[in-house]
């Protein structure tokens, strides 16, 4: 059965766009990953509330010559090997973004 | 009327890095007199200092080495632990507590941690890196174990001033990146000079054929500089500042890959 899923950046996480790359570190592992231009358009839509393939066909298959179950199949294994890594979250249902404390130090 | 021994109780040593006093006290005067002799160079005139710790001493055989270290925090206090210390530190209230064994190399991990956190502040940061000031301008030589930290501080000329073969500080302050001296050395076992001056460059280190300079940017300089920097605390908002501070830091300075041979004409090419 074909289902949707949320896709939700990580609270836990540091990120920055440097040209088409995104640079997105782990707050629990300190590893470093680099996303490329199609990974960091997943990124920048990864709002918790928009389905995973909502925004492969709205906007990975809109700007690249794609079969979309290609881009959804990779997409789909993005998404996975991120949230392994804790810096991406993937559920079922909708996601809310949740906050962090602060601190001094 | 007090001993000579409670007075040196009661004050403790202040070991000051990077400008930042911190009062280490201790009721052995034996691991005082370890302290003020590890930290030759880096130990305060004044007795004025920012934080103060209290380190008890557990007896030898008591603490485990083989667990990693961890740092965490806990609602108005950071916790450090690792097989040999456990530490707390409530930057608030501007005091801490160790408990470690008498071995001087837990209370150096302990202060590199607490200067990590301090720094991430004001934009610094603790780096794997050599450095050295030449003609008034600091050279960070960063990379990791094997990748030539101690063999550029070991060819360095005369008239260059070592500050660490090992962990290079850095700081961010009135807007300006400048390397300091450190009491944190690696294989040459020696104390950095207590000095500090603006940072000209980073070099990323790579053993070579010949010497070579090439310039380094974008991504690939953010993440040469990320590989390098010293991560103790596995919280958020820390690394959110060190890896912004770090894409500030490739923008204002630098980095450059330097390949090298392992003699002492490399130092021909940083002037």
């Amino acid at each position: 059965m074909n289902h949707s899923r949320y896709v939700a950046r990580s609270t836990a996480i540091a990120a920055r766009a440097l040209g088409d790359e995104t640079m997105v570190m782990s707050a629990t592992d300190s590893t470093l990953f680099t996303l490329d231009e199609v990974a960091s358009v997943i990124w920048d839509a990864a709002d918790g509330v928009t389905p995973l393939d909502e925004i492969v066909a709205n906007k990975i298959c809109t700007q690249y010559d794609i079969a979309p179950e290609i881009a959804l199949k990779d997409a789909e294994a993005l998404v996975e090997n991120l949230a392994e890594h804790g810096i991406l979250r993937l559920s079922d249902q909708p996601l809310a973004q949740s906050s962090s404390s602060r601190r001094e130090g | 009327m007090p001993s000579v021994t409670a007075v040196a109780q009661s004050s403790g040593v202040v070991v000051e890095i990077g400008g930042l006093p911190i009062r280490l006290r201790c009721d052995s005067p034996d691991f005082l007199r370890q302290i003020k002799e590890r930290y030759d160079g880096y130990v305060g005139s004044s007795n004025d200092a920012d934080f103060d710790f209290e380190i008890e001493l557990a007896p030898p055989g008591s603490v485990s080495h083989d667990e990693d270290v961890r740092v965490t925090w806990d609602s108005e206090r950071w916790l450090m632990k690792r097989g040999d210390f456990r530490a707390e530190w409530n930057p608030s209230a501007a005091r801490g507590r160790i408990q470690q064994t008498s071995n001087p190399y837990s209370l150096d991990s302990v202060l590199r941690i607490v200067h990590t956190l301090l720094l991430a502040r004001e934009g610094g940061f603790l780096l794997h890196a050599s450095s050295a000031i030449r003609n008034g301008r600091a050279f960070l030589f960063s990379g990791v174990s094997g990748a030539g930290k101690t063999t550029m501080a070991r060819l360095a000329p005369p008239d260059a001033a070592l500050l660490t073969d090992e962990i290079s500080y850095v700081t961010r302050r009135d807007g300006r990146y400048s390397a300091v001296g450190t009491p944190f050395f690696g294989e040459l076992a020696r104390v950095g000079e207590n000095l500090q001056a603006p940072i000209e460059a980073l070099y990323l280190l790579a053993k070579g054929p010949k010497n070579k300079i090439e310039p380094i940017v974008g991504a690939d300089a953010v993440r040469g500089l990320l590989g390098n920097i010293l991560f103790f605390a596995r919280d958020p908002e820390f690394v959110k500042l060190v890896f912004d501070s770090a894409f500030d830091f490739v923008r204002h300075i630098p980095v450059r890959r330097l390949t090298f041979v392992p003699d002492t004409s490399v130092w021909e090419l940083i002037v």
